[in-house]
C-alpha cells in the first residue's frame, strides 16, 4: 500500500513538473522536448489506472506521434519567420489569469473529491454483455460494440482532418507530394533506426492490431506504430511521402470509413438497428473493420504528421 | 420501411457521402454533394412529417444497445426543425456555390474545389449528429467534426488576414470542446450514465454535476460566440467565401446552441437553474446592443452582416431565464420563441451574406459607402437584403417578427418586462443597419460591372431563401407545436 | 486512491494548460497548453473509470473507450493547429 502510494506520489510529482516546465519554459524546443517526457509519464499513470489501452494509446499518440509534429513543427517555425512579435502578456492580465486558473483547478479538485462513493460504473453491464460479442477485451467490445457509432464517427474526424490539413496547401503546391522533402540522413542514430526499426515496428502492430480483440491493443494503437514506421524512414529521406492526388492514396484512406458505415448500414437492413450485428457474425465482421480502419488510420496518422504538401523552390 | 431508421440515414449519409467525396475527387464529390441534396432534404421533411404526426420523438438505439451501455438517436421536434433548416440551407448553398467551387470536365483538380465539397457534406453531418444524438460524447464528436468541417471553410482562399482568423477561430473552438468533455467526464462520474433521457431523470444538482454544467455552458459559449466570447466570429465569417459565410452564420453557431439547450432543458429538466439563465440572458441582451451598435458602425458590408450576427446570437439567450422562471403556456412561448428565432436568423442570414457576396463579386468590393448604384444595377440582390434585414428586425410578417413576437409576450407573461425592451431596442437598432445599407444602395451611382452569366441564378437562390424567412411569419402559430414535441423539461 | 490521486493532478494539469493558452503569445505553445489541458480532462475521466472499477476489471471500460477516441481526436486537432501555425508563419514570411 505505502511503496505504491509513494510511486503514484512520485509520478504525479513528475508530471505535474514537466507540464509545468512546459508552460514555464519561452523556448519552443525545450517546451515540445518537455512535452514529450510527461507523455511518457503519462502513459505510465494510465498502467497505473489499470487502463492499459489508454497507456498504449498515451504513450504510441499523446507521446510520439504527438512528440514528432511539434518538434518538427517548432524545427520549421525556427527556419521560417522570425520569433513572434507579438508582446508578451503584461504581468496584472498574467495574474489575474493565474488566479482564475488556480479556481478552475480548485474547483475540479472539489468535484473529484466530491464524487459519489461507490461511483457509479457501467462495468458489470459490460461484463454481463460482453460475451455476446465474443471479445475478451472489454474496452474493445465497447469501441466495436456498444458504443461503436463513436468510432465510426472518429474514423470520419480524422479523415476529415487529413481533407483540412491538406485544404492549407500554399498555392502551387496542389497535387504535390505530402510534406517537405527531407533529405537524406546518412548517420547518426535517426538513419540506423530508420532502417532497422520499420520491420521490427511492423511485426510489433500487426501483433497489436491480432491481440486487441482480447488483450489490450487494437486498431488505434497499431495504426499510429505503423505510422511511426512510415514516418521514421520518411524522416530520415529513405521512404517517399505520396502525391496527394494520388488515386490509391484516397482509396486506402476512405476504405475503413467506408467499409464501417457499410456493415452499419447492412446490421440496419439484417437486424433492424445501424451497427447491429448478426448472432454469431459480430466477432469476423469487427475484425474486418479493424484490419481494413488500421490501414486507413495508419495512412491519415502519417499525412497529418507529414502536413499539406509544398510548392516546388 | 422502418421510420426509426430516419434519423440515422439523415446522418449515416453525409458522413457517407464525406468518406467517398475524398477518393472521387473535387468533380464527383460536386455532382456527389448535389445528387444527395434532395435526398437529404427528403429524410429531413420525412422526419417532420413522422415526428409531427406521431406526436413523438423517433428513437433508435443504435446496435440494439440500450443506453446507458448504448447510444440511442433521438429525433424530437426541435431536431426536426433543425434538420429542415440545415436541408434546405445548404442544399441552396451547394447550388450557390457551384459558380466558385464548380470543376469542369476534364479541368484538373483545384484546391478550393477539393476541399469545399466534403467540408460541407461533413459539415452537414455535423449538424445533423449534433440535433439528433441523445449521447453527451457522441455530442462530443458532433461538435470537433463542426469544428474541422468549419475551420478550412474559414480560410479557403489562403490569404494572410483569414488564415489568422482560422486559427483564432480554431483556439477558441478547440478550448470551447475541450471544456465540454471535462463536464462529460464529471458528469458521468456522478451519474453512471451520459444518456440525456436518462440523465433528466438522474440527475439532481449536486456539487460536481452543477461544476460540469458551468464549464460545459462556458465551453459552448465559446463556440456559439455569445458576447464576451464573440471575438473570433467577426473575422472569421466576415472573411469567408459567401457560401461559406452563409453556412457558418446560419447554421454552425446553431450547433454548439442546440447543445446549450439540451443540457439546461434536458440534462438538468428537473434542476432550474434561473439566477444563471439571467446572467446568460444578460450576456445575450448585451450582444444584441453591443453588436448592434457594432454593426451600425461598420464600413465593409461583410463585417457589418457577422456583427449582424453576434447580436442575434444573442436573442437566443433571452429563452432561459422565462423557460426556469415559468411554466406551462408561457414557457412553450418562450421555447417556441427561441427556437423560430435559431430558425428565422439561419435563414435571412444566408440569405444576406449571399447577397453581401454577390454585391461584393460585382462591384469588386464590399465598402459600404462606396455602395450607390447597387439598387439599379442588382435589384433583385437588394431586394433580398432588405427582405433578410425586415425578418432580422422582426418587422411583420415575418419568421423574426414572430419570434421575437413570441419571445416578448413570454417576458410579459413572465414578469421580466426588461427583456421585452432588450427586444424593441434591438429591433430598432437593426433597423438602422439595415437602413444604412438599403439608403445607400438606392442612392445614384456609377453603373456597377456587367454581371457574370450565372447570377441570376445565385440572386434566385439567396432571394428564395430570404422569403423563407418572411413566409415563417405567415404560418399559423399552430405549425409551431412541431417544436414543443418531446421537450424534456415538460413533465410527462 | 489512485483513482483520486490522478484525478487532482488532472485538476491541477487544467489549470496549468489554461493558463498557457491564455497567458502565452506564441501559437506553438498555446497548442502545446491546449494538449496539456487535454490531458488533464483525460485523467479526470481516468479517474472515474478507475473508481467504477468492478465485475472483474480495473477500471471501468466505457470511459476507458471514450478516452482511448478522445486521445485520437484530440490528437488530429493539434496536427490541423500545427498546420495552420506554419502556413500562417510562411504567409507572414513571404509579405
Amino acid at each position: 500500500m505505502i511503496p505504491a502510494l509513494a510511486a503514484d506520489g512520485l509520478l504525479a510529482a513528475g508530471i505535474l513538473a514537466l507540464a509545468l516546465g512546459c508552460v514555464a519554459t519561452r523556448r519552443a524546443f525545450a517546451s515540445a522536448a518537455l512535452f514529450i517526457a510527461y507523455g511518457l509519464l503519462l502513459a505510465l499513470a494510465w498502467a497505473r489506472l489499470d487502463a492499459p489501452d489508454v497507456a498504449l494509446t498515451e504513450a504510441s499518440i499523446g507521446a510520439g506521434l504527438s512528440g514528432v509534429l511539434l518538434l518538427g513543427g517548432v524545427r520549421r517555425l525556427e527556419g521560417l519567420a522570425e520569433p513572434s512579435p507579438d508582446a508578451e502578456t503584461g504581468p496584472l492580465l498574467t495574474i489575474l489569469i493565474g488566479i482564475g486558473c488556480a479556481a478552475l483547478t480548485v474547483a475540479i479538485g472539489a468535484a473529484v473529491l466530491l464524487l459519489p462513493d461507490p461511483t457509479p460504473s457501467l462495468a458489470p453491464q459490460v461484463a454481463a454483455n460482453l460475451a455476446t460479442t465474443d471479445l475478451g477485451n472489454p474496452v474493445t467490445a465497447v469501441l466495436m460494440s456498444f458504443r461503436a457509432l463513436d468510432t465510426l464517427l472518429e474514423s470520419a474526424v480524422v479523415l476529415l482532418a487529413v481533407v483540412c490539413v491538406w485544404a492549407l496547401t500554399p498555392e502551387g503546391g496542389w497535387g504535390g507530394v505530402a510534406g517537405l522533402r527531407q533529405p537524406v540522413v546518412r548517420d547518426g542514430p535517426l538513419a540506423l533506426l530508420a532502417r532497422v526499426l520499420p520491420p521490427l515496428g511492423i511485426v510489433i502492430a500487426i501483433h497489436i492490431l491480432w491481440v486487441g480483440a482480447d488483450a489490450p491493443g487494437g486498431k488505434f494503437q497499431a495504426a499510429a506504430v505503423l505510422a511511426a514506421m512510415w514516418l521514421m524512414p520518411w524522416m530520415a529521406g529513405l521512404a517517399p511521402a505520396p502525391r496527394i492526388d494520388a488515386r490509391w492514396l484516397r482509396l486506402v484512406l476512405a476504405a475503413g470509413p467506408a467499409l464501417f458505415i457499410l456493415i452499419g448500414l447492412g446490421g440496419a437492413l439484417a437486424e433492424g438497428a445501424f451497427l447491429a450485428y448478426p448472432p454469431g457474425w459480430a466477432k469476423p465482421l469487427i475484425l474486418a473493420i479493424e484490419i481494413v480502419l488500421t490501414a486507413s488510420i495508419a495512412v491519415a496518422l502519417a499525412l497529418l504528421v507529414m502536413g499539406p504538401p509544398e510548392p516546388p523552390r | 420501411m422502418a421510420w426509426d431508421m430516419l434519423p440515422m440515414l439523415a446522418v449515416m449519409l453525409p458522413v457517407l457521402a464525406m468518406v467517398a467525396a475524398v477518393p472521387l475527387g473535387a468533380r464527383g464529390a460536386e455532382r456527389l454533394t448535389l445528387a444527395y441534396a434532395p435526398v437529404g432534404l427528403a429524410l429531413a421533411i420525412g422526419i417532420m412529417l413522422v415526428v409531427q404526426l406521431g406526436g413523438v420523438p423517433i428513437r433508435q438505439e443504435l446496435g440494439h444497445w440500450a443506453p446507458p451501455l448504448g447510444i440511442a438517436f433521438r429525433a424530437d421536434g426541435l431536431a426536426a426543425a433543425m434538420l429542415l433548416t440545415a436541408a434546405l440551407i445548404i442544399g441552396a448553398i451547394a447550388i450557390f456555390a457551384r459558380a466558385d467551387f464548380g470543376t469542369a470536365a476534364g479541368a484538373a483538380e483545384r484546391r478550393q474545389a477539393f476541399a469545399f465539397w466534403p467540408l460541407l457534406l461533413g459539415l452537414w453531418a455535423a449538424i445533423n449528429l449534433a440535433v439528433v444524438a441523445n449521447d453527451l460524447f457522441t455530442l462530443y464528436v458532433a461538435l470537433e467534426l463542426l469544428t474541422f468541417a468549419a475551420m478550412p471553410l474559414v480560410c479557403l482562399d489562403g490569404s494572410r488576414a483569414t488564415l489568422q482568423a482560422a486559427l483564432r477561430y480554431l483556439m477558441f473552438a478547440l478550448l470551447g470542446s475541450v471544456l465540454y468533455l471535462l463536464g462529460v467526464a464529471l458528469i458521468y462520474g456522478s451519474a453512471g450514465t451520459l444518456d440525456i433521457v436518462l440523465l433528466a431523470q438522474r440527475v439532481r444538482g449536486d456539487i460536481p454535476v452543477m461544476i460540469a454544467i458551468a464549464v460545459m455552458t462556458a465551453g459552448l459559449l465559446a463556440k456559439t460566440a455569445l458576447l464576451p466570447l464573440h471575438l473570433w466570429l467577426p473575422p472569421a465569417h466576415a472573411g469567408a467565401p459567401a457560401a461559406a459565410s452563409a453556412v457558418l452564420s446560419a447554421l454552425v453557431v446553431k450547433g454548439s446552441f442546440v447543445l446549450v439547450l439540451r443540457l439546461w432543458f434536458g440534462v438538468m429538466a428537473r434542476v432550474p437553474m434561473p439566477d444563471a439563465a439571467q446572467i446568460l440572458a444578460g450576456l445575450g441582451a448585451a450582444a444584441i446592443l453591443l453588436g448592434s451598435v457594432a454593426a451600425l458602425g461598420q464600413a465593409r458590408l461583410k463585417l457589418l452582416v457577422a456583427y449582424s450576427t453576434v447580436a442575434q446570437i444573442g436573442y437566443l439567450f433571452l429563452m432561459f431565464p422565462l423557460l426556469a422562471a415559468s411554466a406551462g403556456e408561457v414557457a412553450a412561448k418562450a421555447w417556441t420563441g427561441g427556437v423560430v428565432q435559431a430558425v428565422s436568423h439561419a435563414f435571412a442570414k444566408a440569405a444576406m451574406f449571399l447577397a453581401a457576396g454577390i454585391m461584393a463579386a460585382r462591384f469588386g468590393h464590399d465598402r459600404i459607402a462606396d455602395l450607390s448604384g447597387a439598387g439599379r444595377a442588382m435589384p433583385v440582390t437588394l431586394l433580398t437584403f432588405a427582405l433578410a434585414g425586415l425578418s432580422l428586425m422582426g418587422v411583420p410578417p415575418s419568421g423574426g417578427f414572430a419570434a421575437k413576437w413570441l419571445l416578448l409576450s413570454a417576458a410579459i407573461g413572465a414578469g421580466q418586462w426588461w427583456w421585452a425592451l432588450v427586444i424593441l431596442g434591438g429591433g430598432l437598432l437593426t433597423g438602422g443597419y439595415v437602413y444604412r445599407v438599403l439608403a445607400m444602395g438606392l442612392r445614384a451611382g456609377d453603373p456597377a460591372p456587367e454581371p457574370a452569366p450565372v447570377a441570376w441564378q445565385r440572386d434566385g437562390i439567396a432571394l428564395a431563401l430570404a422569403l423563407v424567412s418572411v413566409v415563417l411569419g405567415f404560418l399559423p402559430l399552430a405549425a409551431f407545436g412541431l417544436v414543443q414535441i418531446g421537450r424534456l423539461d415538460v413533465s410527462p | 486512491m489512485t483513482g483520486t490521486i490522478f484525478g487532482l493532478v488532472g485538476a491541477a494539469l487544467i489549470g496549468i494548460g489554461l493558463f498557457g493558452m491564455l497567458v502565452r503569445r506564441d501559437a506553438l505553445l498555446r497548442i502545446l497548453s491546449f494538449n496539456l489541458l487535454g490531458g488533464g480532462v483525460f485523467l479526470v475521466f481516468g479517474a472515474v473509470a478507475r473508481r467504477g472499477a468492478g465485475a472483474g476489471f480495473g477500471g471501468d471500460p466505457v470511459p476507458q473507450a471514450i478516452i482511448l477516441t478522445g486521445i485520437v481526436v484530440a490528437f488530429a486537432a493539434t496536427t490541423l493547429a500545427v498546420a495552420l501555425v506554419l502556413r500562417l508563419a510562411a504567409a507572414k514570411d513571404r509579405a
